[in-house]
């Protein structure tokens, strides 16, 4: 026994919250590559995940495309929904403080949401587990059901990823100049804006592909991202805005620190992550991986 | 979350006569106080306001000459919020009755206001059972259901098919805490056993942990003490955890007919549940349900809705007969008059303020036993009216002499 539970038990509750750890890591990763460039605080994060795990649905239900196909195709749609609201809105306020990019982004959530809602519901719909990856395993301490596992792997794989190219790449080393001196790199020959643009791109394509590794497990739901975009934001404040290697350490351990919390004080397991940013933010402001500027 | 106030929606009908004496400015001001956005919202929220509407409109009010008006807000599952709302309502916008209020925490909350300020409160989807128990009030009458009625049909059905040993996931509030309560005193009572609990914040996305240390308890029976898409979720994910594979089965204490249909017969089948209602039940609930999706693009009611509609038209009539809107005056005339109506039939209203009427034990039907969208349920036990709800002397409310 180990603080009152069996360590089979312990072993599994760790293991639950690596695997909600891994969906803070895929958006909060998403959310920290969009800031680290664009200085934008993205507050539609949460809607782009309801949208991708939409996308997935409606793959499903009106062209017959499977899960295979809606990893692959809802990523890019809701993707290239994202680059259009960069080139069209968030442009502008490039130059602007934090807080326009904030309200901007914020009122889309809202909006895109309420019309998600208005036509869907707020019961949401059923999105099956594809074939192949029903069932699950007995490890002995616990029953891991084999999407679970492949939520973990998937979500580090495209984690580490990440990290790599814009760590260890050449068009990484690109896009931390543009991050630290735009005027100067754009001076160099180098596309800035058009990298800004596919930059956020991408990252709501992380949120999308979130959203559709959420699908089969939850229900798709049009306000599934509305409470899990205020914990990826404390996420990412105790990992520190911007950070890369931040956001997903951080993810990854909130989700086992949330998942303890569950077993030992289930009353508390909503607010720990924020009494968490808390402490955070009064011991070190920048975040644990973050610089102070 | 910054959430839409939705203010006064529409003023249904206009006077044609001379205004009733003793109506209070004149109209009747119905507001109805639910979840208009959030994790509640389909098996109450818009729908609600549909009914009630339904409800002034079969009144035939505008015939009459009676002036009602209908105003909507959204408490957004806080009682803060609740609370907030209904004093504005009673203080400045002179409204005479709330109806609806889902979340036992709000409607405890604006219970304790109509009471001070002296007006009504209609409860439909609002479960708790302390409404007719400690918290009862001369202002407030609890029409559909009740945690007590849910535990009492659903739990005991289920231990008395073997599942005597529970494990309960507890949504952590009021109403979780007395779904809990009274399920467990049920499960004793016909000699099962609660083997442990655990109380998951509402609302919650993820149940996995929770679902691991109920597979832990090894006990037959996890019994969800919560609602809506908290409901859903545990059931869903408890298929992919292996629950029922591993002998363990799901007792969803209080499910919505709108929950079966996010689950889909696939997942829901064979469910055991307690409802008041279910819109193909006889003639009279299909062709009002009909008419009620018509309106509702095209989804049925849940028994919240169907209550709101009943209770709203009764009140109506109370108001009429006593020709007055004044709160505890018309409830107790609410009191006198029996009811009657489309959803529920012929009831009363018992002196704590319980509405009574049969409930119903329903299975969920299997994909092949479903003939077509909204077809889900099937009749396992009707239990009777004066069988239904907890016995007056049991609920310790003031306001009945022992």
């Amino acid at each position: 026994m180990l603080l009152g539970i069996p360590p089979q038990a312990l072993f599994g509750q760790l293991l639950i919250g690596l695997i909600n750890g891994s969906f803070y890591a895929m958006l909060s990763l998403g959310l920290s590559v969009i800031f680290g460039l664009l200085n934008i605080i993205n507050f539609t994060h949460g809607a782009q995940y309801m949208m991708g795990a939409f996308a997935a649905y409606f793959l499903l239900q009106w062209a017959g495309l499977g899960y295979g196909w809606a990893l692959l195709l809802a990523p890019v749609a809701v993707g290239l929904l994202g680059i259009g609201l960069e080139r069209t809105m968030l442009k502008r306020l490039a130059h602007l403080d934090h807080l326009y990019g904030l309200l901007l982004t914020f009122g889309m959530a809202l909006v895109v949401q309420g019309l998600f809602r208005n036509e869907f519901g707020s019961s949401g719909l059923p999105y099956a587990i594809p074939g192949p990856l029903t069932g699950g395993h007995d490890l002995g301490f616990m029953f891991l059901p084999n999407y679970r596992a492949w939520v973990v792997v998937f979500s580090l794989t495209v984690c580490l990823g990440t990290w790599f190219v814009i760590e260890r790449t050449k068009l990484g080393s690109y896009l931390r100049a543009a991050t630290e001196n735009p005027a100067l790199v754009q001076a160099f020959g180098i596309n800035v804006p058009r990298m800004v643009t596919l930059t956020y791109g991408f990252g709501v394509a992380l949120a999308a592909a979130a959203g559709v590794l959420a699908a089969p497990i939850y229900q798709v739901n049009p306000l599934m991202g509305a409470d899990l975009i205020i914990v990826v934001f404390a996420v990412v404040v105790i990992g520190g805005m911007g950070s890369i290697l931040g956001s997903i350490v951080t993810g990854f351990g909130l989700g086992v620190i949330e998942g303890l919390t569950k077993v030992f004080y289930p009353e508390a397991s909503n607010t720990v992550i924020f009494v968490i940013m808390a402490v955070v933010l009064l011991i070190k402001p920048a975040g644990l991986f973050g610089r102070t500027q | 979350m910054i959430k839409a106030f939705l203010g006064a929606l529409a003023a249904l009908a206009l006077a044609t006569g001379p205004a009733a004496a003793q109506i209070s400015d004149g109209v009747i001001k119905i507001g109805v106080l639910n979840d208009q956005s959030g994790t509640y919202a389909d098996l109450a929220g818009p729908g609600s306001v549909v009914a009630a509407r339904m409800a002034v409109e079969d009144f035939g009010a505008a015939k009459k000459g009676m002036k009602v008006e209908i105003l909507v807000a959204d408490h957004q599952n806080k009682p803060d919020v609740g609370s907030q709302i209904a004093r504005q309502w009673f203080d400045v916008d002179k409204v005479d009755v709330i109806v609806d209020v889902p979340t036992s925490s709000v409607v405890l909350a604006v219970n304790q206001i109509a009471r001070e300020k002296n007006k009504a409160l209609l409860v439909s989807t609002g479960a708790t059972s302390d409404l007719t128990g400690k918290a009862c009030s001369p202002n407030a009458i609890h029409w559909t259901y009740d945690t007590w009625a849910l535990a009492n049909g659903t739990g005991s059905a289920i231990v008395k098919t073997g599942g005597d040993t529970w494990f309960f996931l507890t949504a952590d509030y009021a109403f979780g805490h007395a779904l809990e309560r009274d399920t467990e005193a049920v499960v004793v009572k016909n000699g099962g056993k609660v083997l442990g609990k655990v109380r998951h914040p509402f609302p919650t996305a993820d149940f996995s942990s929770f679902l691991l240390q109920a597979q832990a308890s090894k006990a037959k029976i996890i019994g969800l003490a919560n609602a809506g898409a908290d409901t859903t979720n545990a059931i869903k994910q408890g298929a992919e955890f292996g629950i029922v594979k591993g002998g363990q089965q799901f007792a969803g204490l209080l499910v919505f007919l709108t929950d079966v249909n996010a689950l889909g017969l696939d997942k829901a089948q064979g469910l055991l549940l307690t409802e008041a209602f279910y819109w193909d039940l006889n003639d009279q609930t299909r062709s009002w349900s009909k008419r009620f999706a018509e309106r509702h693009h095209q989804a049925m009611p849940t028994m919240a809705q169907a209550g709101v509609y009943s209770s709203v038209l009764h009140y109506l009539k109370a108001v009429e007969a006593l020709k007055s809107d004044d709160g505890p005056k018309v409830i107790a005339k609410m009191k006198e008059m029996p009811t009657d109506d489309p959803v529920f039939g012929k009831g009363s209203i018992r002196p704590d303020g319980r509405k009574i009427h049969p409930m119903y034990l329903f299975e969920v039907k299997k994909p092949s036993e479903s003939k077509g969208p909204w077809d889900y349920y099937k009749v396992r036990a009707t239990i009777p009216a004066d069988q239904a709800f907890r016995p007056m002397d049991q609920g310790d409310c003031p306001m009945v002499k022992k």
